[in-house]
């Protein structure tokens, strides 16, 4: 199926929690998704027959300036087919998303990471904590606004 | 007779409990600085519980800084073991978004660096995965080996572990005289090699009682963890984007995606995703010298088609590559700068490493040394 | 069944004091010269096997590394870590050692020269191989760190365990030579190889049926003394890349020199068992032909140094078994098998008195 076949049957299923498709010249065809349906979106999307997909390839957060953006990239082991999806958080004070951590196990590190690094909530995730950074490392590092703090535990940050 | 006395034994405090062990960071077959919290009933493994980032050296938001072809050099770091393999994706995605098509021998002379890269990756994996059973003789075998295809590396590009070779458009170098005679020589060396290798460890009945039958990662857990390379494949899983999404030009040689049989135990077991990196070598063996064969043997401008100012158009790509530890992908997304807005690399160790917890309940510690050894990763990626 | 033993100290300078600390401290001759040429060894042989030159630096070919080792241990500095139990964790290299050089005493060179002949000498060596389990399971609980605390308890098992399979081997052998005198065990095989208890001891062509079980006794107690001295494959207390360095992690320096010294002292020691126990010990293989008391001290020596050879080669060639592996090969395979092996000799012994 190509990306276009799959906005539709799932925008046929699960209405207006499917925002838009986005095909634009240099970038791979996307799906937006409101935040919402994002956790019912991905049970449909890994268990529907004709989807099937069942291998998240990755999770990124993306500081998107003024919103926060979570892309998922799909893959079917069966179908062979993939597909984009994208969640716009656009409160950047309060990021806060359901998690897909029960439908692909694989988004448990991803989600740490991406709240490691931008501070965005994943609601239901069973441990969400930092991973690549300390655990009391304060502030989050990919962030546009970030700003490197002068000290950390005594030690002078940027040598 | 005298009258029997009945004892009542008085244990006192005597109590069990679980011991939680730190193994590493600093541990001789944790391969790099991890930290495994793992929590013993006796030798018996409980719980395990990673703990990641003594490497972070924040590739994704130094890459925000640099410029395009900057951030290779950072690439090569992430996983140092294959940095030829990492450079891959990340040059053809930018090819593909600048649309630059670059000729064929820069094609043929990827796909043998990369190739090259992946066996002696693979060396690595199955030596070291020797060493943490106590094997230590085929592990000097393997690297005896590996240090040929360094050595010609190093005369391609100048790095022993880190070449920057592969630029966007192009190469670094046109490949040095005899590249073609030293391929040769690899591969006759490393399929001798190999072929002892399988005798001395691979099949050794020890080192089979070892391995078969632990950690055994069902085909299923492994689809929901998303792993990939040969720990997908030793469960069973076809699953080679070499093969199912040829890039580069993949699709013109003939080569068989291994897959674990349980051969010696169950499928997915760590000797499967062991006999499968062996596999892969000579897989790899094999499309080497058919691209040899098929190069264009004419020396032609490397770096003809680089441009001299990288700035892609505003757009985003996800590329990926089938590196000698699965899939690596880059995500990049670009505003028309000339530095990218994102560079999200989707590190293969990292997600084959978080089924680890998964897989090694129940087992020994020993066991769990083995299964960590067999998913092989390198910190250096999965920190990035 | 005694046997006088001549000793040749005691013919030079008769039953005294003197003497007694003399052969105190005869072993101690052969054990430094015997550690330096078996780290050499162990350092050439897994460089051949390994198809790399070894140390080459010091001397001619290296030969001199094992004493530039000896040095840099004797000079690396002494660390006692804070939180250990101080007397236990200081003891324990000692009390390792001791029990290493202990066995010596009734180890047979020659004819005419064993430095204690007591008559119950295979019972003795078994008594204070014991002590080795002591000074480990002492060093890894004083050094308080859980993996010392892991080898001590993984050796503590596996030496207790493989310790039965041997005994039952020591039993046979006792039993098919009626002694359990080194040197009563030893002359018993004289007469060339045929006589050794590997084929079945002396006696007719009615033997030959015991050879089968003699061989295998033979198999047993090589497998069960790999396991009594912690090396590969049953390096399992030790094994680097699962618990560090079990029972010796902590340690360094000259304690640690010690552990290190002790397990090279085990490995000719066990061999020395195995020669006198099924390869005829000082007798020549020709009978009388270069049997003399020099020469068979050369016997002894090299016969013994061949079973160190072969602990050497065994290491750099084989991976390492798991701790149940390790128990299943004991009580389920070697026992049972010992057993039978046992019952056979005993029933020859007994036909053939």
């Amino acid at each position: 199926m190509n990306a276009k076949e799959i906005f539709d049957s799932l925008k046929a299923e699960l209405g207006d929690g499917i925002i838009e498709l986005v095909e634009e010249q240099h970038v791979e065809p996307f799906i937006v998704v409101s935040a919402d349906t994002i956790l019912e979106a991905s049970l449909v999307l890994r268990d529907e027959p004709q989807f099937l997909f069942d291998y998240m390839v990755n999770l990124s957060g993306v500081d998107a300036k003024d919103s926060f953006v979570v892309v998922y990239h799909l893959y079917s082991m069966k179908h062979k087919h993939r597909i984009v999806l994208k969640v716009i958080l656009s409160d950047r004070e309060n990021p806060t998303i359901p998690s897909v951590e029960r439908v692909w196990k694989t988004a448990n590190w991803h989600e740490r990471e991406a709240f490691d690094m931008f501070g965005i909530i994943f609601d239901g995730h069973p441990n969400l904590i930092r991973i690549l950074s300390p655990y009391d490392w304060e502030g989050y590092p990919l962030r546009k606004d970030y700003k490197t703090p002068e000290t950390y535990k005594g030690l002078k940050v940027p040598y | 007779m005298s009258e029997i006395k009945t004892f009542e034994i008085d244990f006192g405090k005597v109590h069990s409990e679980r011991m939680r062990l730190n193994v590493g960071p600093q541990h001789p077959s944790t391969h790099g600085v991890l930290r495994l919290e793992v929590e013993l009933e006796g030798e018996i493994v409980t719980e395990v519980v990673p703990h990641i980032g003594y490497l972070h050296r924040c590739f994704e938001k130094h890459a925000e800084n640099m410029t395009y072809p900057q951030v290779i050099p950072y690439i090569d770091r992430m996983d140092y073991i294959a940095a030829m393999n990492n450079e891959l994706p990340y040059v053809m995605g930018m090819e593909k978004l600048l649309d630059i098509k670059v000729n064929e021998r820069i094609e043929y002379i990827r796909v043998i660096c990369a190739e090259l890269n992946r066996i002696a990756n693979h060396q690595l994996a199955v030596a070291t995965f020797g060493l943490d059973s106590g094997a230590f003789t085929p592990f000097l075998f393997l690297f005896r080996d590996r240090e040929m295809i360094i050595t010609l590396f190093e005369r391609l590009s100048g790095g022993r572990l880190l070449y920057n070779y592969f630029w966007i458009g192009g190469l670094m170098h046109e490949v040095p005289p005899n590249f073609e005679e030293d391929c040769r020589a690899i591969i006759k060396q490393v399929r001798a090699t190999n072929a002892e290798t399988m005798n001395l460890l691979i099949y050794n009945k020890i080192f089979i009682e070892r391995t078969a039958n632990v950690g055994i990662l069902p085909a299923d857990v492994a689809v929901n963890f998303a792993c990939s390379g040969p720990v997908i494949r030793g469960s069973g899983v076809p699953y080679d984007i070499r093969k199912t999404e040829p890039y580069s030009i993949y699709d013109r040689f003939d080569f068989n995606v291994c897959v674990g049989r349980g051969e010696v135990g169950t499928v997915g077991d760590c000797w499967d995703r062991n006999i499968v990196r062996m596999e892969e070598m000579e897989e790899s063996c094999k499309i080497i010298e058919q691209a040899l064969e098929q190069m264009p043997k004419e020396p032609c401008d490397v770096r003809e088609f680089v441009p001299k100012r990288i700035k892609p158009p505003k757009g985003e790509f996800y590329s990926k590559a089938e590196n000698p530890k699965g899939e690596l992908g880059f995500y990049i997304i670009s505003d028309g700068g000339l530095k990218p807005t994102r560079v999200r690399s989707r590190a293969t160790s990292f997600v084959n490493l978080s089924v680890l917890p998964e897989i090694s309940k129940g087992y020994m510690v020993a066991d769990l040394i083995m299964i960590l050894g067999s998913l092989d990763i390198v910190l250096g990626e999965i920190d990035r | 069944m005694e046997m006088e033993h001549t000793n040749f100290v005691y013919d030079l300078i008769g039953t005294n004091t003197i003497a007694y600390i003399l052969l105190a401290l005869l072993p101690m001759l052969f054990l430094l010269p015997y550690a330096l040429v078996a780290i050499l060894g162990e350092l050439k042989i897994s460089a051949w096997i390994q198809e790399r030159l070894g140390p080459m630096r010091t001397g001619w070919k290296g030969v001199l590394q094992p004493l530039a080792e000896v040095v840099k241990l004797l000079q690396k500095e002494d660390i006692t870590p804070s939180a250990v139990n101080k007397p236990l964790f200081n003891l324990a290299p000692f009390v390792m050692f001791a029990g290493a050089y202990a066995a010596y005493a009734v180890i047979p060179f020659s004819s005419v020269f064993i430095p204690s002949g007591i008559n119950i000498g295979l019972f003795y060596v078994f008594a204070v191989s014991a002590f080795g389990v002591i000074a480990i399971v002492m060093g890894g609980w004083a050094s308080n760190n859980k993996y010392s605390l892991l080898g001590a308890m993984r050796a503590a098992s596996q030496m207790i365990s493989y310790e039965i399979p041997i005994a039952v081997t020591i039993l046979a052998i006792a039993t098919l030579a009626g002694s359990l005198d080194m040197q009563t065990i030893i002359v018993k095989q004289g007469g060339g190889f045929w006589n050794w208890n590997l084929f079945g001891g002396p006696g007719g062509i009615a033997k030959l049926w015991v050879i089968p079980f003699t061989i295998i006794l033979f198999v047993v107690y090589f497998v069960g003394s790999l396991a009594e001295i912690n090396r590969v494959p049953f390096d399992i207390p030790e094994g680097e890349s699962e618990i560090v360095a079990g029972y010796h992690t902590e340690y360094s320096g000259m304690k640690f020199a010690m552990f290190f010294f002790a397990e090279y002292s085990n490995m000719f020691i066990v061999s020395a068992i195995i020669t006198v126990l099924f390869l005829g010990g000082w007798q020549s293989p020709f009978g009388d032909f270069l049997n003399g008391p020099i020469w068979q001290s050369l016997w002894f020596v090299s016969k013994a140094m061949i079973f160190v050879f072969m602990q050497i080669w065994i290491r750099w060639t084989l991976p390492r078994l798991r701790v149940d592996q390790l128990m299943h090969v004991t009580w389920k395979v070697m026992l049972p098998i010992s057993f039978v092996a046992f019952f056979a000799v005993a029933l020859w012994a007994m036909l053939s008195v």
